[in-house]
């Protein structure tokens, strides 16, 4: 006979408001096994956690049921009751009486009856609770960042200071990310390039550092402390080791492309550093348009190399590396405005997005930093800005804000009135969103000292009339039409996820939302983690931030990891699947359906009859396996079940409600 | 190939030409246009502000006597072809709405068969490599901005093709010979809507697609819709009186250019009947017959 206690907690007026608290307590005397019962207003407050130990002890429970808020919220909490007392921290149930119950229901009376419904059921689910233990395994003392912007370098270098080994792999032939394109940052105006690239020399002559640019992440294996992570290292075809990065190469080349870095509005050679300041700052031959590559004549980058660096004959490279944590930063992209009709679906030259105008202010730009436009080089006068371009648009784009497209599109007003003498901007917006600290102040100084003009309404057509661009909209605060004469027109297109985030993710194995953001384990009080133990993220790759928010998210996410990496052994929740040989025959159903790869079929060697035989059984790797259950559902004659959540434990809790 | 053809009241009036020219075509490629037997008002311009369901079961009914042929519907009237379009999409929709219009047109009806512009019937059930066979003068001089209107492409679910730039139009004046230009104003709204009521509203709609037309270089417009050209042709008189400017911009009906283009005269085709002189044109390119016999 179980010994059960029953704690309902009244958490302030926030369950007692609607629900009879006694009353559950009294209510609950008579559920099978329950030999105590009581109320008390702050459950999880210190003296409320020794009415829970006082309890114990007095009544010698081996089961308790703590009535109050979501176990999301205090599991953890009462849990260390539990132990605090000696007692096996598995036999807590929590009764979710405030999100699930006071929170939603209005009627006291009916409230009351689904709170003393609710214990019931975790009194029952309790009674067949079992002590678990956790088991530990050891952490390798080293990280993985994949992505070097801003927000991995950031973490690498916050990991590399606490003294742990960190690897950033980097797909581009250099770090530094989309950072490395922008001018200004707002809301100061200093240069993005003179606060970037000293932290991307420091990640460079980092001695706990090491970059592996150019190279991908072809698979990980493993979990949380061991993750075995192979990296493709694209063929450079260039001997890093040799390589002084002279920029000779690249001098000679005789094959023009458009720049990537700079949008297409400069031009690189096949064998290129996407900008001057790259780290590494040697090259890589874009060997799709090679010319020795397509056509087997040219080599003069091998010609003209001092040190024979050019090395033609490089194959892509694997290697797989052993990390405890990992770090996914791998940022955004620009959504795509061609699917705008009104915008001329991206065939006006002079129709650009926001970084191409980055790229135009930039001393170190195709422009050399004069603002001139694509079409015919001239300086335009009356620029035009359109905000909200793929955001908050459910038609065309995406329903989320991109939150910072208000405070680049005031930065951009500000840069055009300060380099042309006589330019005009003007701003279409639907909102102007500017929280953060100083920028509301910034925004005010873009209409109240540099004349740009604010008009609040959506573009609904932009044309060609000579070489000027009219843009057609509607100003709403005068109800009017109003037609402007552009030279230029920006467009602050939203920033979505990277056209292959779903593929990391599922590489990797943690989870994504609908727009391909990675989803972090809770939206309040876990911001940096996933779902999956040991991954960790930072940056615009979880959603649309800034460079403040992403550094910031980026030093969270390097003590979540250096947390754990500075343990030796770690303890594993022991709430995780198990197999029952004797039932399982081997289907293995279960194995596709485990989102962790967590679940393998192995042999099983038996005694039948006095006769040694073999037969294949479903087993669960404890340290992958992260007790979701989906084998469970899966398993066809119910062999494999999840601790603390055994289907005989579900069952008794229906029959608490229904029977 | 055969069409249920839904003709709607103005290609009996003003549209004629719109009539004559799309039978002609028709005609010519051996696509049999059967006009729908007892076929009512679509309830353009009326019936959406007076009653929904009105509005639904006047196409609905037409639509349920051509789908007991089995046929796709072509229909020339762009505010025709956005009635029975609209009708169909919402019987397809909804299964409440298809049982509701059948009561009230007391006839069966499922939303088979293809509701068709006259474009579409031109643009693929014709096709433009057959239309290019067929060319017997190519329309060379004729830079013409092809006019789409509101009704052919809004809303989404009714659209014939893209909402922004739509390009069936331009493609079929490119078999024909004749030069699109790239253009600004071809989804414009025209004003045709107050253009009995509050005639001078529209003067600055008139006047902006004339004036994107001219400044793009054509020297035509092609328009697929009654009203558009009721509007744009007859109106040009309006506007020189109303602010002076005189365009002179002759507007055809895409079927009539397809239909001289094979080999019909513009008189057959009913160009005399414009409002603003288009057989100048004609002759200044070359393209009369007249003139080539004189030349």
């Amino acid at each position: 006979m179980k010994r059960i206690g029953v704690f309902v907690c009244h958490c302030g007026t926030n369950i007692a408001a609607t629900v009879d608290c006694p009353g559950v307590a009294k209510a609950s005397l008579d559920f099978p096994n329950v030999v105590h019962a009581e109320d008390y207003k702050y459950m999880c407050s210190e003296p409320g956690q020794d009415v829970i130990r006082k309890a114990i002890k007095e009544h010698n429970l081996d089961g308790v049921v703590v009535s109050a808020c979501s176990p999301r919220m205090h599991e953890t909490t009462f849990r260390k009751t539990l132990e605090s007392v000696g007692m096996n921290p598995f036999l807590l149930e929590c009764a979710n009486i405030r999100e699930h119950c006071s929170w939603v229901h209005p009627d006291k009376v009916k409230g009351t009856v689904k709170a003393i419904s609710l214990s019931r059921l975790s009194a029952a689910k309790v009674a067949l609770n079992q002590e678990l233990t956790k088991s530990t395994i050891s952490i390798e003392k080293r990280a993985l960042v994949i992505g070097g912007g801003i927000a991995g370098i950031q973490a690498a270098l916050d990991i590399a200071d606490n003294g742990f080994k960190v690897d950033i792999v980097e797909r581009e032939p250099s770090i530094g990310g989309k950072m490395a394109q922008i001018d200004k940052t707002f809301p100061t105006l200093d240069c993005s390039a003179c606060i970037l690239t000293p932290k991307m020399v420091d990640a460079a002559g980092h001695e706990n550092i090491e970059l592996i640019t150019y190279s991908e992440i072809e698979k990980v294996e493993g979990y949380v402390g061991n993750f075995d992570v192979t990296i493709r290292k694209k063929a450079r075809s260039i001997d890093m080791k040799k390589c002084t990065g002279c920029g000779i190469c690249w001098e000679k080349c005789p094959k023009k492309l458009p720049s990537e870095f700079e949008l297409g509005l400069g031009e690189r050679k096949a064998i290129y550093t996407p900008f001057p300041q790259a780290i590494p700052n040697k090259p890589v031959i874009d060997r799709e348009n090679c010319r020795f590559f397509s056509s087997g004549k040219c080599k003069v980058c091998q010609k003209v190399c001092a040190t024979g660096a050019v090395d033609f004959d490089q194959q892509d490279e694997f290697e797989t590396r052993r990390y405890g944590a990992i770090v996914v930063a791998t940022g955004f992209e620009l959504f795509d405005h061609g699917v705008y009709g009104e915008y001329g679906y991206g065939k006006y030259p002079d129709v650009i997005t926001g970084l191409h105008f980055e790229r135009l202010v930039n001393a170190s730009g195709p422009t050399g930093g004069k603002i001139k436009r694509p079409s015919d080089g001239k300086i335009p006068k009356n620029v035009v800005f359109i905000k909200c371009v793929g955001s908050r648009d459910e038609a065309k784009g995406k329903p989320y804000c991109s939150k910072t497209c208000c405070m680049y599109t005031a930065k951009h007003a500000i840069l055009v009135s300060e380099k042309i003498p006589d330019g005009k901007p003007y701003v279409f917006y639907m909102d102007v969103r500017t929280p953060g600290k100083d920028y509301d102040e910034f925004y005010t100084r873009t209409h109240n000292k540099y004349g740009a003009e604010y008009i609040r309404g959506r573009v609904s057509r932009i044309y060609q009339q000579g070489d000027k661009l009219m843009v057609r909209g509607e100003d709403t605060l005068l109800g009017k039409q109003v037609e402007i004469e552009a030279d230029l027109v920006v467009l602050a297109t939203a920033m979505v996820s990277n056209s292959d985030s779903a593929e990391l993710a599922r590489t990797v194995g943690f989870s994504y939302d609908a727009h391909g953001f990675y989803t972090e384990a809770h939206p309040k009080l876990r911001p940096v983690e996933t779902h999956t133990a040991g991954v960790f993220l930072a940056g615009a790759c979880q959603g649309p931030k800034d460079i403040p928010e992403s550094v910031a998210q980026a030093s969270g996410a390097a003590v979540k990891a250096t947390g754990l990496l500075s343990k030796t052994l770690m303890a594993t929740d022991p709430m995780v699947s198990f197999v029952n040989t004797q039932v399982c025959y081997g289907c293995g159903m279960c194995v596709p359906v485990c989102p962790y790869k967590a679940i393998e079929l192995v042999d099983l060697e038996e005694r039948v009859h006095g006769k040694t035989k073999r037969r294949l059984v479903s087993s669960v790797n404890q340290s992958l396996c992260q007790g979701c259950g989906a084998c469970t559902v899966a398993c066809r004659p119910g062999a494999i079940n999840l601790k603390g959540f055994t289907n005989e434990q579900i069952l008794a809790e229906v029959d608490a409600i229904c029977l | 190939m055969k069409y249920a053809y839904y003709p709607g009241c103005s290609l009996n009036a003003t549209g004629i030409e719109y009539n004559i020219s799309s039978k002609a075509v028709a005609s010519y490629f051996g696509v049999e246009l059967k006009e729908i037997d007892d076929w009512n008002c679509c309830g353009a311009s009326a019936a959406h502000n007076t009653n929904h369901w009105l509005s639904l079961a006047l196409p609905a009914r037409n639509l349920a006597i051509a789908e007991k042929e089995g046929l796709d519907i072509a229909v020339p009237c762009a505010a025709c072809y956005s009635r029975l379009k609209g009708a169909q999409v919402a019987v397809k929709e909804s299964a409440a709405a298809k049982e509701t219009i059948k009561d009230i047109i007391e006839m069966d009806y499922q939303g088979s068969g293809e509701v068709l512009s006259m474009v579409d019937v031109v643009h693929q059930g014709i096709g433009l490599e057959r239309l290019k066979e067929g060319v017997k003068l190519p329309l060379e001089g004729l830079k013409v901005a092809s006019y789409y209107g509101c009704l052919l492409v809004r809303p989404k679910k009714l659209a014939m093709d893209d909402q922004e730039n739509p390009m069936k139009m331009d493609e079929i004046m490119a078999s024909i010979g004749a030069e699109p230009v790239d253009w600004a104003y071809k989804v414009e709204c025209c004003g045709a809507g107050h253009s009995t009521q509050k005639t001078p509203v529209g003067f600055k709609m008139i006047n902006d697609i004339l004036r994107n037309a001219k400044l793009s270089g054509a020297n035509c417009i092609v328009s697929a819709c009654p009203l558009c050209m009721l509007n744009l042709d007859m109106r040009q008189k309006d506007l020189k009186q109303d602010n002076g400017e005189n365009y002179n911009l002759p507007v055809f009906y895409f079927t009539e250019l397809v239909g001289m283009a094979v080999g019909y005269t513009p008189e057959e085709m009913g160009v005399p009947k414009h409002f603003t002189n288009a057989i100048t044109l004609l002759l200044e390119k070359n393209l009369h017959p007249a003139g080539r016999r004189g030349a």
